[in-house]
């Protein structure tokens, strides 16, 4: 019986640990694995530091900030950041017209596009080679130099400060990013089997019909990943959006929640001076408040439809097959 | 299809398009119809436009704008007497260049990461991804503003300061810049690690077993197996990377654009401003196009070797005929010796 009970470190040998830490043909080593376990994490942490070091700021009340004994941990949750962020952001009637600045380009940019990738993967007519081409290069282009000119155009047409400056160009395929999705869409309408649409047109479909039917409820992933992308692209645009639609010089009343936050201390600064209780004056606090709010809705959304946002570039076959 | 002999292309000129061919062609022009629309509206017009504006000194009266012809008068003031644009154009392309492979190698790497069989990919996906839903211009700016744009637990001070004693200037200052705002660089590369990482969930598994039967070591596997099959999403990347910064509303360079456009001096305004803008878009042109000549030039190893072993092949082809013609001849010659000798044979012309 005394010969049973060795002890459990003798069965180790060399080469067994060896074996555990650098892994086999079949199995990854411990080693590898703690290696890349701990590059992730680190690199995990300084993705999310910024968003972190955000929201424990945004709760810090004056004293705790100042106080040098506290780092990340605020001694009270202080809510009063936010609400006076909000406030002189204006944060309700902003995030209503964000919504719709982002929301209705972002459709008319899936209609035009969608019809547009279609045009191009499902049919064949001379240039087809040189329509792409030009999709591909006005990807590359940057929005500057056909600035100017539209700028003008715009406001020989009397639409500029209006949503119509956005709505327009999206409608006709020439949003913000609008290549993309167009070649996104592209790819996408290729991997339908034609024999599909030649079968329903064989049964009498039209090219509308097929298309609406067949082609477009086989594309429900590029849609969403287009309707997704579009919207945060269009969110998070501030040069063009201050141009079209805020206005530099003058300001139309449309606004969206980044450019509020680029506005931020000025908006603050003209809001403590109405206001009728008493404000604090602007301080890092506020300032994190009213960036953790600007993106506080698109992060909401994020979190919801993660899955989709993650999986998307898997789906559309930019990488393709 | 694009690989055809001489005699199919003949037939197929012959072969007139048909009915249904045409009424196809015409519907797909319907359907990008819009497109056709937009670019001339969009694209070509306001192009052609801005060329025009570019030429010229524009002035806004009540009357409406006056124009004045200045030739290339604006972009000889932009490279002479602007006091930001060149040093930030400097600044752009020199970043630039530094930071694309930076981020395209960081997101290949990471991804490389979340390919191996590891627990809470999807966890990581999703912190990585985080970034591409976040980042925009006015909130880079607020979170660098505070501080938060850098990791203060690295201490950036002495790296940069290590930088600059073994550098010369102008190379140590974008590098040391790069430590400084790694964060905002690393959040550039959402995208590309998404594409990066589908990318390799797409080559099989059977090929690194293979070569790993074979004797092949991790790391040949990379370069031999990962790389090449990854190498046209490297482009993408790139060209996606360069464009990315470009239109980021951190850019110094497109809020001196606007600033031009709505500045209401003499000398400056819309010609100016386009002038501008068409030096930038040359710039970025070019950077993508570096890019796409720099990654497209090297062809793949075995195609390489192919092209050697065809090559050889060609040659030795060559040579033999060579000798065949040589050889052919010599025996003509012998043979026309022969008959002006006149030689005689015992039994053939029988001259005796």
């Amino acid at each position: 019986m005394a010969r049973a009970t060795t002890k459990w470190y003798q069965n180790i040998t060399k080469d067994k640990v060896r074996k555990l830490l650098m892994g086999t043909k079949d199995t990854e080593g411990l080693l590898k694995m703690l290696v890349i376990y701990a590059l992730l994490i680190c690199i995990g942490f300084i993705y999310i530091y910024p968003i972190i070091y955000m929201i424990s700021n945004s709760l810090m009340s004056l004293d705790d900030l100042l106080d040098s004994s506290i780092n990340w941990i605020p001694s009270s949750l202080n809510f009063s950041n936010y609400a006076q962020a909000a406030a002189s952001m204006d944060f309700w009637k902003s995030l209503g017209q964000s919504i719709l600045i982002a929301g209705v380009p972002t459709l008319c940019n899936v209609v035009s596009c969608s019809l547009i990738g279609y045009g191009l993967a499902r049919f064949e007519f001379p240039g087809k080679k040189i329509v792409i081409g030009i999709i591909i290069f006005s990807f590359i282009l940057p929005s500057q130099i056909t600035m100017i000119p539209t700028y003008v155009l715009y406001s020989n047409m009397g639409i500029l400060g209006t949503l119509w400056s956005f709505v327009l160009p999206s409608l006709l395929g020439m949003g913000i990013n609008g290549p993309i999705f167009i070649l996104i869409f592209y790819q996408f309408f290729r991997q339908v089997p034609k024999v599909l649409i030649e079968a329903a047109q064989i049964d009498g479909a039209g090219y509308l019909k097929s298309f609406i039917r067949i082609s477009l409820p086989s594309a429900v992933p590029a849609l969403i990943t287009v309707t997704l992308f579009s919207f945060v692209w269009y969110w998070n645009e501030s040069y063009l959006t201050e141009m079209y639609v805020h206005g530099v010089m003058t300001d139309s009343g449309w606004t969206s929640l980044v450019i509020q936050l680029d506005n931020f201390q000025q908006n603050y600064n003209s809001y403590a001076q109405t206001a009728t209780n008493a404000v604090t004056s602007i301080n890092e606090s506020i300032n994190m408040a009213g960036t953790m709010l600007s993106i506080l809705p698109l992060l909401l959304m994020y979190f919801v439809l993660q899955r989709y946002f993650v999986e998307s570039i898997d789906r559309t076959g930019i990488t393709g097959e | 299809m694009s690989k055809m002999t001489k005699q199919e292309k003949k037939n197929r000129k012959r072969v007139k398009p048909g009915r249904l061919a045409r009424r196809e062609a015409i519907t797909g022009l319907l359907f990008i119809s819009p497109w056709i629309v937009g670019a001339c509206i969009f694209l070509a017009y306001p192009l052609i436009t801005s060329f025009w504006y570019a030429l010229n000194n524009i002035r806004i009266t009540p009357m409406g704008k006056s124009f004045t012809f200045v030739g290339h008068g604006n972009f000889t003031q932009i490279i002479m007497s602007d006091p930001d644009f060149p040093t930030q154009m400097i600044d752009y392309i020199t970043s630039t260049i530094l930071s694309v492979p930076i981020i395209v190698v960081f997101a290949l790497i990471i991804a490389m990461m979340l390919n191996e069989n590891i627990k809470g990919k999807g966890f990581f996906r999703l912190i990585f991804f985080l970034p591409v839903i976040i980042v925009s211009g006015p909130i880079l700016g607020m979170l660098t503003q505070q501080g938060a744009g850098s990791i203060t637990a690295i201490d950036t001070q002495a790296i940069s300061g290590a930088i600059e004693s073994f550098l010369p200037h102008a190379l140590a200052e974008p590098i040391s810049e790069l430590f400084e705002n790694m964060i905002t660089i690393l959040w550039y590369s959402g995208v590309q690690i998404l594409i990066f990482l589908s990318a390799l969930q797409k080559i099989d598994r059977s090929m690194y077993e293979a070569a790993k039967i074979d004797g092949g070591s991790g790391w040949e596997c990379f370069w031999k197996i990962t790389l090449p099959t990854v190498k046209p999403m490297i482009l993408l990347n790139c060209v996606y990377t360069v464009v990315f910064i470009s239109n980021n509303d951190q850019n110094a360079i497109i809020e001196l654009i606007k600033g031009a456009m709505f500045s209401g001096t003499r000398e400056k305004g819309y010609g100016y401003a386009s002038a501008m803008a068409w030096m930038y878009s040359v710039v970025v042109v070019l950077i993508v196009c570096i890019f796409a000549v720099l990654l497209l030039a090297r062809k793949d190893v075995y195609e390489r070797q192919i092209r050697k072993y065809k090559k050889q092949v060609r040659k030795e082809k060559r040579l033999a005929k060579k000798i065949g013609r040589r050889s052919a001849r010599n025996a003509k010659k012998i043979q026309k010796a022969r008959q002006k000798r006149g030689y005689k044979t015992y039994d053939g012309s029988g001259d005796y």
